[in-house]
This record gives C-alpha cells, sequence and structure tokens, in this order.
C-alpha cells in the first residue's frame, strides 16, 4: 500500500452500527453482562440489514432498562410511560401506516403492567414487532418479582422464593392471535437477528422473546454468574420447530425450547379498517 | 346535534385525523360520532383496550403527524394522568376531552358536574402547566375543540376540553360555518440542517418546531428529563431548565391564551364567576338579578386553565363580593379565594352535583351578599 | 479440532480472515467476546480501560477467521471485526 493512500485511511475503522446508535450517549446504562445490549444489537442489526427504509423506521419503549433502548437508536424514538409502548406505537402505526415501528421493551414493561395492551395488539394484528427482552425481573427497580420470573426463584420481593407460576410468553402471543412468534436467547444472536429482521419485514404482530441475563440483580440472588447464565443458554435449551405451544415454559431446571414458533398470515388491522371502515362510493 | 356530536364536528374541523377511544357514559357518543365520521375523511378512528392506551395511541398518533384526540369522562381522566403528563414533558400536541360526570369514583355516570376542575390542573405528578377550556353550549363546543386544536398546536401541549354531561347531551342548533372561514393552525414545522435540529429548543412564542416520526429527523422524545436535544440529563439544573421552558411558554402567553367574557362588570357591585355549564346558570341569574335591581355583573371563564388570576385580583379591588357558581364543592372557588387574597368577600354557589344549579339559588345567595 | 479425516478438498478452500478491533474505554469486562470466540484469539489484557474493566486483547490475531461472533454477542459495541487479507504463510 503507498504511504498516502494508508494516511487517508481512518486508523480504526467504525462499528458497524455507528451510524444506527446514538454514539455520543454510549456507553449505555446497563450493567455489565446485561443481555439488553446484546439484544438491542441484534436488533439493530436487523434494522439494518433489512432493507427498510431506516428513516420510515421508529422504534418505541417503555420503561424500565430493556425501555431505555430508545434512547440510544439513532432513528426517530420514543420513550414512553410505563407498559405503554404499544399502544403508543399503535397510534404512530395508525398515524402514519407507511412507518415501521418496533417495540423494545422488557418483560415487566409489557406483560404486567402492558399486559392488556400486548394481548389486544396481537388480537387486532397490529403491524408492530415486538421484541422483549426477558431477564426474568424487574432489573431497573433492583430485583422485583415478574410476571416472568420462575417459580421459587429468590428476588428482593420474593425472599423465600417466587410462590407464583411465570407466564408462557409464546403461548400467551400465540393465543392472543400474533403472527409471528420466536425465542432465543442473546447467546443466540445470530438466529435472533434473523428472526429479528423476518419480523420487521412481515406485516401483522410479531413477538420475539428474547433471554437476556440480569447478572446484577437476578443472578445475584439465584447463585447465577452472567458467564453461567449464558453457559445454561448453550446446555440446557432445544431448537424446535413446530413444538406444543403449552410446552414452552421457561424452565431451566427443564430444557427451555427456543425457535421459531409462529409463521402464518392473516390480514392486518389496518388492512381490515381500511376494507371495513373506508367504504368508498 | 348534541354537544358531543358537536365537539366531534369540531374536531373534524379542526383538522384531526386520529381518535383514540374507549367508551363512557357521558362521552361515549363523541367516539361514535368520530368512528362514523373519521374513515370518511381518510381518519383513523380506534376504539382501544382502555384509556390508557387511548391516550397512549393518541401521543403516538400526535408523533406520527396527525392531529389527535380522545374524549373521556372522570374514571377514563384519572386513568389518563399519567400519559397526559408524559404529552406535557414530550411537547406533544393533542386534545382530551372531558364530559365531566359525577364523582368520586363511579359516582352518577349519567348525571352532569363540573368535579374534575382540580384534576385537570393537577391531575398528573409533577408541577406544570395546562390549558383547558370549558364550553357552555353545543354551538361553543364546536367551536371551542376548534380553538383546544390550534391551542394545543400553537404551543405544542395537551389541552382539555373540559365540558360536562349536561352540555355534552344537550341538543340544540349548531351551525357549521364553510371550511374557509375556520383557522386551523398546525405545530410549527422545523427548518435547517436536519442532524442539527435540536427537538426542544425554543423558537417564537418559545414553542419548538415540532417534526413527525419518519421525517428524518431522528428524534428521541423521552419523559425522562431532558435537554434541548432531547436526550436525558439527570440533573438539577437540567430538571429546572426544561421545567423554566415548560412553564415560560404557556406563562409568557396568558394574553394569547386566557379568554374571559364580561357581562356588566362596569357598575357591578357582586361579581358571578363560572364557566361551562354553570354559566347559562349564571347569565339567567345576572339578568334576573339586575332585573330586580341588583348590581350584578358576570365574569364568565372561557379559558379555566391557566386561570386569569389578574382580572379576578383587578375585580376583587373593587367589588363587594365575588360569587363561584360552579357544580362542585368548591374547586374554581379555591382559585378565586387565592387570586382575590382577601381584598373581598368570595362565596361559593355548589352542589354535590348530579343536576345543573338554578338561577334561584345564585339569586339567593346574591341577596345574601347584598 | 480433531478430524477422522482430512477433508478431500481442505487445500483449496480459503479460510476467510478477519482483524478485531476493540473500543476498549466501551468495553465493561463481562468476557463474553474470550468466553465464546470460536477460535478462543481474546484474553482479558492486564491493563484497565478508563471505566476500570480489563478489556479483551487479541492474543492470536492471525486465528481471526472474521466469524464476527464477538461483535454480535458483546452488549456495549465494542469489539469487531473486518475483513482483512490472510496472514503472511509462516515459513
Amino acid at each position: 500500500m503507498p504511504a498516502t493512500a494508508r494516511k487517508t485511511m481512518p486508523k480504526t475503522p467504525d462499528h458497524p452500527l455507528e451510524a444506527l446508535i446514538r454514539s455520543d450517549r454510549i456507553p449505555h446504562i446497563w450493567c455489565p453482562g446485561c443481555g439488553i445490549g446484546t439484544a438491542f444489537a441484534a436488533a439493530l442489526t436487523a434494522m439494518a440489514t433489512s432493507g427498510l427504509d431506516l428513516q420510515k423506521t421508529c422504534m418505541v419503549s417503555g420503561i424500565g432498562c430493556s425501555g431505555r433502548a430508545a434512547g440510544y437508536v439513532n432513528l426517530d424514538s420514543f420513550h414512553t410511560t410505563h407498559g405503554r409502548a404499544i399502544p403508543f406505537a399503535t397510534g404512530l402505526k395508525l398515524g402514519n401506516p407507511a412507518l415501521n415501528v418496533v417495540v423494545f421493551s422488557g418483560d415487566g414493561d409489557l406483560f404486567a403492567i402492558g399486559g392488556n395492551h400486548f394481548i389486544h395488539a396481537a388480537r387486532r394484528n397490529m403491524d408492530l414487532t415486538v421484541i422483549c427482552l426477558n431477564n426474568l425481573n424487574y432489573g431497573m427497580t433492583g430485583g422485583q418479582v415478574a410476571a416472568t420470573t420462575p417459580f421459587h426463584a429468590r428476588t428482593t420481593t420474593t425472599p423465600m422464593g417466587n410462590p407464583e407460576a411465570p407466564f408462557n410468553l409464546p403461548l400467551l402471543a400465540w393465543a392472543s392471535g400474533a403472527t409471528y412468534v420466536a425465542r432465543w436467547t442473546i447467546l443466540h444472536t445470530r438466529e435472533l437477528t434473523e428472526c429479528i429482521q423476518k419480523a420487521i419485514r412481515k406485516s401483522g404482530f410479531s413477538f420475539i422473546e428474547v433471554l437476556g441475563p440480569c447478572p446484577v440483580n437476578y443472578g445475584r440472588r439465584n447463585k447465577e454468574k452472567s458467564l453461567q447464565t449464558l453457559k445454561m443458554y448453550q446446555e440446557r435449551t432445544i431448537i424446535r420447530n413446530d413444538p406444543r405451544m403449552d410446552d414452552l415454559e421457561v424452565d431451566f431446571t427443564r430444557q427451555v425450547v427456543l425457535g421459531e414458533f409462529v409463521d402464518k398470515d392473516r390480514p392486518t388491522c389496518i388492512e381490515n379498517y381500511d376494507k371495513t371502515c373506508r367504504i368508498l362510493e | 346535534m348534541t354537544g358531543d356530536e358537536a365537539c366531534a364536528e369540531g374536531a373534524l374541523a379542526a383538522g384531526c385525523r386520529f381518535f383514540g377511544g374507549y367508551p363512557i357514559t357521558p362521552a361515549t357518543e363523541i367516539a361514535e360520532h368520530m368512528s362514523k365520521r373519521l374513515p370518511e375523511v381518510g381518519g383513523t378512528f380506534i376504539q382501544m383496550e382502555d384509556e390508557i392506551a387511548a391516550i397512549a395511541s393518541v401521543l403516538g398518533g400526535a408523533w406520527s403527524g396527525q392531529k389527535s384526540m380522545t374524549a373521556t369522562s372522570g374514571p377514563g381522566f384519572s386513568l389518563m394522568m399519567e400519559n397526559v403528563g408524559l404529552g406535557v414533558c414530550t411537547e406533544t400536541p393533542c386534545v382530551v376531552v372531558n364530559v365531566q360526570r359525577v364523582g368520586p369514583s363511579t359516582g352518577l355516570p349519567t348525571m352532569g358536574a363540573q368535579a374534575d376542575m382540580m384534576q385537570a390542573r393537577w391531575g398528573s405528578h409533577g408541577d406544570y402547566r395546562i390549558i383547558a377550556l370549558a364550553p357552555m353550549s353545543a354551538q361553543e363546543i364546536f367551536y371551542q375543540t376548534i380553538t383546544a386544536f390550534n391551542l394545543s398546536e400553537r404551543y405544542r401541549t395537551p389541552v382539555f376540553v373540559m365540558t360536562d354531561e349536561i352540555v355534552g347531551h344537550m341538543s340544540e342548533k349548531v351551525v357549521i360555518p364553510p371550511a374557509d372561514q375556520i383557522v386551523c393552525e398546525w405545530r410549527p414545522k422545523p427548518k435547517g440542517r436536519k442532524d442539527r435540529f435540536l427537538l426542544y429548543k425554543p423558537g417564537k412564542n418559545g414553542v419548538a418546531p415540532m417534526p413527525a416520526a419518519g421525517e428524518g429527523y431522528n428524534v428521541h422524545v423521552t419523559g425522562l428529563t431532558h435537554d434541548e436535544k432531547g436526550y436525558p440529563v439527570m440533573s438539577v439544573e437540567a430538571q429546572q431548565q426544561m421545567m423554566d421552558r415548560l412553564c415560560h411558554k404557556i406563562d409568557d402567553n396568558l394574553d394569547d391564551i386566557v379568554m374571559t367574557e364580561a357581562h356588566g362588570l362596569e357598575d357591578a357591585e357582586v361579581v358571578l364567576v363560572s364557566y361551562g355549564i354553570s354559566a347559562r346558570t349564571s347569565l339567567a341569574a345576572m339578568h334576573q338579578a339586575r332585573a330586580a335591581g341588583m348590581k350584578v355583573g358576570f365574569l364568565r371563564l372561557i379559558t379555566v386553565w391557566p386561570f386569569p388570576q389578574e382580572r379576578i385580583a383587578a375585580l376583587a379591588e373593587r367589588v363587594k363580593a365575588l360569587v363561584t357558581v360552579e357544580i362542585n364543592l368548591g374547586q374554581i372557588h379555591l382559585e378565586v379565594m387565592r387570586a382575590a387574597a382577601g381584598r373581598t368577600a368570595c362565596h361559593l354557589v355548589g352542589h354535590a352535583g348530579g343536576t345543573i344549579i338554578s338561577p334561584d339559588q345564585v339569586i339567593a345567595t346574591l341577596k345574601e351578599v347584598l | 479440532m480433531e478430524f477422522w479425516r482430512v477433508p478431500l478438498d481442505t487445500n483449496t478452500i480459503e479460510i476467510a480472515h478477519g482483524e478485531v478491533h476493540i473500543i476498549e474505554d466501551r468495553c465493561k469486562g463481562c468476557g463474553y467476546c474470550i468466553e465464546f470466540c470460536p477460535r478462543s484469539i481474546l484474553a482479558f489484557a492486564e491493563r484497565f480501560n478508563a471505566k476500570g474493566y480489563h478489556p479483551p486483547e487479541v492474543l492470536r490475531p492471525e486465528g481471526c477467521v472474521n466469524c464476527h461472533y464477538c461483535e454480535i454477542i458483546c452488549p456495549e459495541f465494542a469489539i469487531f471485526s473486518v475483513a482483512a487479507p490472510p496472514p503472511a504463510p509462516t515459513a
């Protein structure tokens, strides 16, 4: 290489996602070993490679650790109230159907306080891609029990172990009418990225559950270091196509099923509204 | 048409093209009318799963670039409050209509009251300013809904139309003027380089221009305390700056926002202060009182929030008493007392809700005062 | 890695080669890239970064096959690889 060419070349190339992140806000708030960053990066890669017009692509988040995702994506991004990312996204999409709307939020936000909105958006087949980072607890507030915390797991509000059963999220999404449902862990980031990309390009309500460690708040109380959690993702998961939907509990004492569980088509909310309500004379 | 229908027509005339609703007596008719009319004009109606979803979808609708609204009553208004705060904090223009019914709780769902006035002012947590209008007739609800949209667009803030079951359900003649006689304002649009755009840098009137999603400005909108760029900043200074901006854009434009209507104030010894349906009671009472020789004036609050404090303070200097007429146990009455600051006597004609106040009740109080 | 036989076309396959870039000050030391690098070419550095974590460093740069796994598992946007010409054959 001639010396002059070397001079004009940047010393270090940029990170491939540099243009999609608000690098002036990096480092992000997520703890060392937290799975949100990986899932978020997968979502960004999927968006970048989806072929969609990124100017027309928005991210909406709720509240919580995962809810901070919207603050780091260099696109139109909305950090809303706790649990309300989906209805906000619904308004955004209905107001301008040309937008591609991705909801990125956590399990507490989407399935406890926001559970009602999730099932209704799935029922009406709103054209949204919902990515749920499931870290099995409320991380932002210090590790309280969530609607996804495994039975008997310890959190700050279940010091003797969780007496309740968690949601089976893919089953819930399927039963509510979602047209695309998948689950991966952050270790399976290639498959995860492919599925997010597929979900973004697909019309209708898509749901992707991403299992990711919360080492500081969940892991610490359940004797799991983040690397151990990832090893568990490696050793105690199985990829299964067409599984029984009621066999998808997140229970690492048994095997946790990963994969693409639902991929079907039905008319979206907007298509049905246009056909039913906009009767042209 | 009914007040509720006139409200919906006013919204359409103002350019509203997104309605996220949830049924609730006595506001349901607004949603019903919008569900029929919005698709006819190229807009979208959706009935959400609850009022929280309704207001959240309205905020989303506003950021998609549409003029957006919802309509509700007491219980739904309570549920919406957190997201009203998000609307204020993120400077999102939208209109929320509250067709007030009797509370607290489920109360008397089919009967009118004006007891959400303080909730309208302070219902969401934290400090903030809000704009609330109070129409007194079906015709006026038509115009005030348009005004509400214009104010919300001009100042990038949620605006309340605080009507009530009586106005909402009353059928009256409503004249809808031709479209070219209706002024429709839009939020200020950004100009200049997109990569240097600052989402909350105030322009004219202290209001920042607002792009819509998908226009390439890569905005970040958050309910966290944020700087002019819209980025979260967790500091006392950033909070003070943000609040200064949010408050100043309203406080510095009171002359433009606050609307009142004066009747016979010149020689008045006692002035009635009222708004909404009770303004009609008060107007009738004033005429009866004057016919009986009492020197009574009437100040109607068209804008209830921001409160016309200076106006009341000036009146308090020279009248014998201020009598607030409202269907509650004393809400705006408290504001009148605060503005009067002991300079004149303040009385309330009100009750716990369920029916209008009759002019006779006002006359009875006037007789005691004079 | 051991094969029970050498693939027939092993001489004709060109193994991709990559160059790892580390943005040290973004690293929070989770160690995912180190643990899950399929070629085990990374290790914690002795030194600390500005935040007080040990960032990864490349022990065997010639071993990188540009699979990008470190890049996509990293939660911090702190490591990535780019295609590079194959290392000069050792004599």
